[in-house]
């Protein structure tokens, strides 16, 4: 079977997925769904059909999986989304359609990819500058600069920053990895790089975290250190590395955690989130453990968990729900994991979990399969990347790290997100195309 | 190059193993805990959206109800205690309110009010994915006699001298241990509590309005402890009613004189005149003679040493017995304590007024103690009865000729003792009072009266105290509280 007719077998569970979790919705809350909503889950089937034709007509070679799974997690998303709020579901599945146009762009305009190499200190020069944006307009969010406004419009830049920051570390260290192999001295049984062609780097990379350290966007400062040091560790083969950049990582999480009182604050919660007399902000944590606590193995099945307060409970304000009046704050943002662990239970989560796994292991098999340096370079940042943003958010729904607010991929509701992941799945899928590409006989 | 790679994919899988250990602790293993947890307003908004049962009177009157409020699809069923002076049932009947949480039997009989314990119609409703439906409940209590326990205790806390507003009555079924009556004033307004602004204020106020005194207060027995004394010396076999001692004032107890009430003088005389005159220095020597072990054994059974067996919230009961003001631990045989002192309700020793009244209900039944319980009937929605009144044992405390012997002789105490002048529709009944002094230089007195009746065929047992009066005595001011709502629950 062509690689193409296994991707399209693979959309069969999404559809399945899709119309299962639609009408269980519709069911379970009759009541407050209008009759339309239901289209929305088709109108989400008609975007990844028309997404499969695309990538059948233009990447028949690319790894037959990444889109199916992608597609999988997204439905996921969607349903829950519908769950929280019908008119957020038609949102999203909008969304999908502006996503699904960069993603067509992506592959049209990036058939060959390897241009990026050239225009690597630009696209860096742009990832920072993204990073800076909400620095600039001076949009605060939960005391940490996140999003760009345009007028009505608002746009999280880290999200697509990442992608510039992991093309330009893979094109860097693609060409520069055998002279920062080779050892200029040693110290203290330490292999220190020769600090040449190592300046560059960590400029890039250093102006990056400060950034991040401005707008106090932790979690996906664990993200960027997360790539950088596997694509380091990639290129170099060098352990003592990744050590290095672990060791400089704790001792920069311990100076923030110690001098920025809204870092400072994320720690407490995450070491005790019921402590007496703790953060105000230990409220979300709690909500999102006692959401789900009442998952069990099972869930309490769609639309069962307690979510939006009832009747005279709700608090009065402006803003519509879910952004106020639900007991659990963001979610269908931040806490969308909970939202899934309460009612889908343990399974439905690890499920969850099982498809971003599943997700790493075709991006990673795109990496080794790829022929050149850069190629592998690319698909291994940005699947790490991808697996870390997935890791940082759940682990701080969970508590296994602080909660630092980014979305979890393709299932959060919010446009950002769902464009700059399409964006990296065209990516990844260009590269697993050249990969798989049958090779040329000469005539 | 691809070895680092592999590298990486093994460490992202470790990290996801560890997301679903996390995982699974908070939504499996730990899911119990963090559900009780009180910062968790989930169980209680969820108990919110279901219609909560009602709570009857068994005479009929409704004392809590659920009424929708917000309307629209997701309507949340508010508590409304009904009764017009909200301090007849605020304790021991609580309230459930979304902020305040639970307190009294709304807590205690939660699982039923709420449905939880309804099975058979909780998996139907699951089927049809229906919200579930409380079970409507019958109390034991009469709200009758509830509510003249309560203005008699109004009443006698106003015109009695030195008196800090505070008693409580309660009144039990010997046979079954139904308790009919419990008052315990000051109350409160229960549909106030709903603002959490209340609550706070009613927490911090100094008369404790909120402290059930029945079940939560101990205080300290004074003469009524002798119907044990007597219960235990009868019983042990190393007594009878006319076993003669020396009933002079002072006599030394413990190493310390002892003085009769007022001093007053007795030659030797028996048990049956000792407890009919309420003399102190016979029942210290009863007590010293039975030794500690003795004693402690008979409250044990009494139910002394261990919180009630009653269907209330275990934070809001407390055990009987001889406390150790300090550590607040309950002394044991291997401890130093008094007994001559605490056969006579002195010494360390602080009871419950429910206790007390569970002491003269054994009596009542020919020693046997039933456990107390306020559930007549539970009916769930469709009228089915889940739970009915199912009298249950707790111990045989004495025998039923022992029971015999001391109800004959706490009739002596109605008829020619300290609580002659007392009548019950001019029926014979039993009784004995009770007079703490709490503070001697004050003459800051306990007044208390413990009673059943009829004397031949006991159909309700009552204890009654007030916390403080000056100079007062158990017989004239509890006495007639006990007397008038044994009166009313006979009569009806």
């Amino acid at each position: 079977m062509s690689a193409r007719n296994r991707e399209l077998l693979a959309l069969v569970p999404v559809a399945l997925l899709i119309t299962a979790g639609f009408a269980a919705v519709f069911i379970t809350r009759s009541n407050d769904v209008s009759d339309v909503s239901l289209i929305y889950g088709g109108y989400f089937l008609g975007l990844c059909l028309a997404a499969h034709l695309f990538l059948r007509f233009r990447l028949p070679n690319a790894d037959p999986y990444l889109f199916a799974l992608c597609a999988l997690l997204a439905a996921v998303g969607l349903v829950v989304i519908y769950r929280i709020d019908d008119e957020l579901a038609f949102d999203q599945a909008s969304v999908f359609v502006l996503g699904l146009a960069l993603f067509c762009a992506t592959i049209v305009f990036l058939r060959d990819y390897t241009v990026l190499e050239r225009y690597r200190y630009l696209i860096a020069t742009a990832g920072i500058l993204l990073l800076l944006g909400p620095y600039i307009t001076r949009h605060q969010t939960n005391g940490a600069y996140l999003t760009i406004d345009f007028g009505p419009l608002s746009f999280q830049s880290a999200e697509l920053a990442k992608i510039c920051i992991v093309i330009f570390l893979a094109s860097y260290l693609a060409e520069k990895r055998e002279l920062l192999s080779v050892a200029a001295r040693r110290f203290v049984g330490v292999t220190i790089p020769p600090l040449k062609h190592f300046g560059p780097l960590l400029v890039v990379w250093g102006a990056a975290m400060l950034m991040l350290v401005f707008i106090r966007d932790l979690g996906s400062s664990v993200m960027f250190f997360g790539a950088f040091l596997a694509l380091l560790y990639v290129a170099t083969g060098r352990i003592s590395y990744v050590l290095a950049g672990l060791a400089m990582f704790a001792l920069g999480s311990y100076f923030l955690g110690t001098q920025i009182e809204h870092v400072h604050e994320r720690f407490e919660i995450w070491q005790d989130p019921f402590a007496s007399n703790g953060p105000e902000g230990a409220g979300q944590i709690q909500q999102s453990l006692f959401e789900q606590a009442d998952g069990g193995l099972f869930g309490q099945g769609l639309g069962e968990s307690l979510l939006k307060l009832p009747g005279p409970f709700a608090p009065n304000c402006e803003q519509p729900f879910p952004d106020c009046g639900s007991i659990l704050p963001a979610p269908h943002t931040d806490f969308i994991y909970a939202v899934i662990t309460g009612e889908l239970g343990l399974f439905g989560a690890c499920g969850v979990i099982v498809i971003y796994a599943l997700i790493a292991a075709r991006g990673f098999k795109a990496a080794v399969m790829a022929p050149d340096g850069f190629s592998k370079l690319l698909a291994t940042g940005l699947t790490t990347i991808f697996a870390l943003q997935a890791f940082v958010i759940i682990g701080g729904v969970t508590t296994v790290i602080p909660l630092t607010g980014v979305t979890l991929p393709f299932v959060s509701f919010g446009g950002s997100s769902v464009v700059a992941n399409m964006i990296l799945l065209a990516l990844l899928l260009l590269v697993s195309d050249r990969a798989r590409r049958p090779r040329q006989v000469p005539l | 190059m691809n070895r680092p790679i592999t590298r990486i994919y093994v460490l992202i899988l470790l990290l996801f193993a560890l997301l679903v250990y996390f995982t699974s602790k908070w939504a499996v293993f730990d899911s119990d805990e963090l559900q009780a947890k009180t910062e968790n307003r989930r169980p209680l908004i969820a108990s919110q959206q279901i219609p909560r049962g009602s709570i009857t009177t068994s005479d009929g009157v409704l004392i809590a109800e659920s009424n929708p409020a917000g309307g629209g699809n997701h309507p949340v069923y508010i508590r409304d205690y009904p009764e017009e002076d909200p301090q007849t049932f605020s304790n021991p009947i609580g309230y459930s309110f979304i902020d305040a949480g639970q307190r009294g039997i709304e807590q205690s009989e939660n699982d039923l009010l709420s449905g939880e314990k309804n099975e058979f119609a909780s998996l139907i409703d699951e089927l049809q994915s229906q919200q579930p439906e409380g079970a409507d409940l019958t109390l034991t209590l009469d709200a009758e006699a509830q509510r003249l326990a309560v203005s008699l205790l109004e009443q006698a806390a106003a015109s009695t001298a030195g008196s800090n507003g505070a008693g409580s009555v309660v009144a039990i079924e010997p046979s079954t241990g139904a308790v009919r009556v419990m008052a315990s004033i000051p109350g409160y307004d229960a549909n106030a509590v709903n603002d959490p602004g209340a609550l706070k204020a009613l927490n911090s106020d100094e008369s404790s309005p909120l402290v059930n005194r029945p079940t939560q207060s101990r205080y300290q027995p004074g003469s009524t402890m002798k119907v044990v004394t007597a219960a235990a010396a009868l019983d042990s076999g190393e007594f009878t009613p006319d076993s003669i001692l020396s009933g002079r004032s002072p006599q030394e107890i413990g190493g310390v004189e002892l003085s009769n009430a007022g001093g007053e003088q007795f030659g030797d005389i028996d048990m049956d005149t000792a407890l009919t005159h309420s003399v102190n220095t016979y029942f210290a020597q009863v007590g010293e003679q039975l030794g500690t072990e003795t004693m402690l054994d008979y409250m044990g059974r009494f139910g002394f040493d261990k919180d009630p067996e009653l269907d209330y919230p275990d934070d809001q009961m407390i055990a009987s017995g001889v406390v150790d003001s300090e550590s607040g631990r309950l002394l044991d045989a291997g401890d130093a304590i008094d007994i001559g002192r605490v056969a006579i309700g002195q010494e360390r020793l602080l009871v419950t007024p429910l206790q007390m009244a569970e002491v003269v209900a054994a009596v009542a039944n020919d020693g046997k103690l039933m456990k107390p319980t306020f559930l007549q009937q539970a009916k769930d929605p469709d009228g089915r009865t889940i739970e009915e009144l199912d009298p249950d044992e707790q111990d045989q405390v004495i025998s039923s000729e022992t029971a015999e012997q001391l109800t004959s002789m706490m009739t002596n105490v109605t008829e020619e003792g300290t609580a002659a002048g007392l009548t019950v529709q001019g029926i014979s009944f039993a009784g004995k009072t009770g007079t703490a002094e709490i503070n001697i230089e004050a003459s800051t007195n306990r007044p208390w009266f413990l009673g059943f009746a009829p004397a031949d065929d006991p159909q309700i047992a009552v204890a009654v105290m007030l916390e403080t009066c000056t100079g007062c005595f158990g017989g004239e001011v509890a006495g007639p509280i006990a007397t008038e709502i044994m009166e009313n629950l006979l009569g009806g």
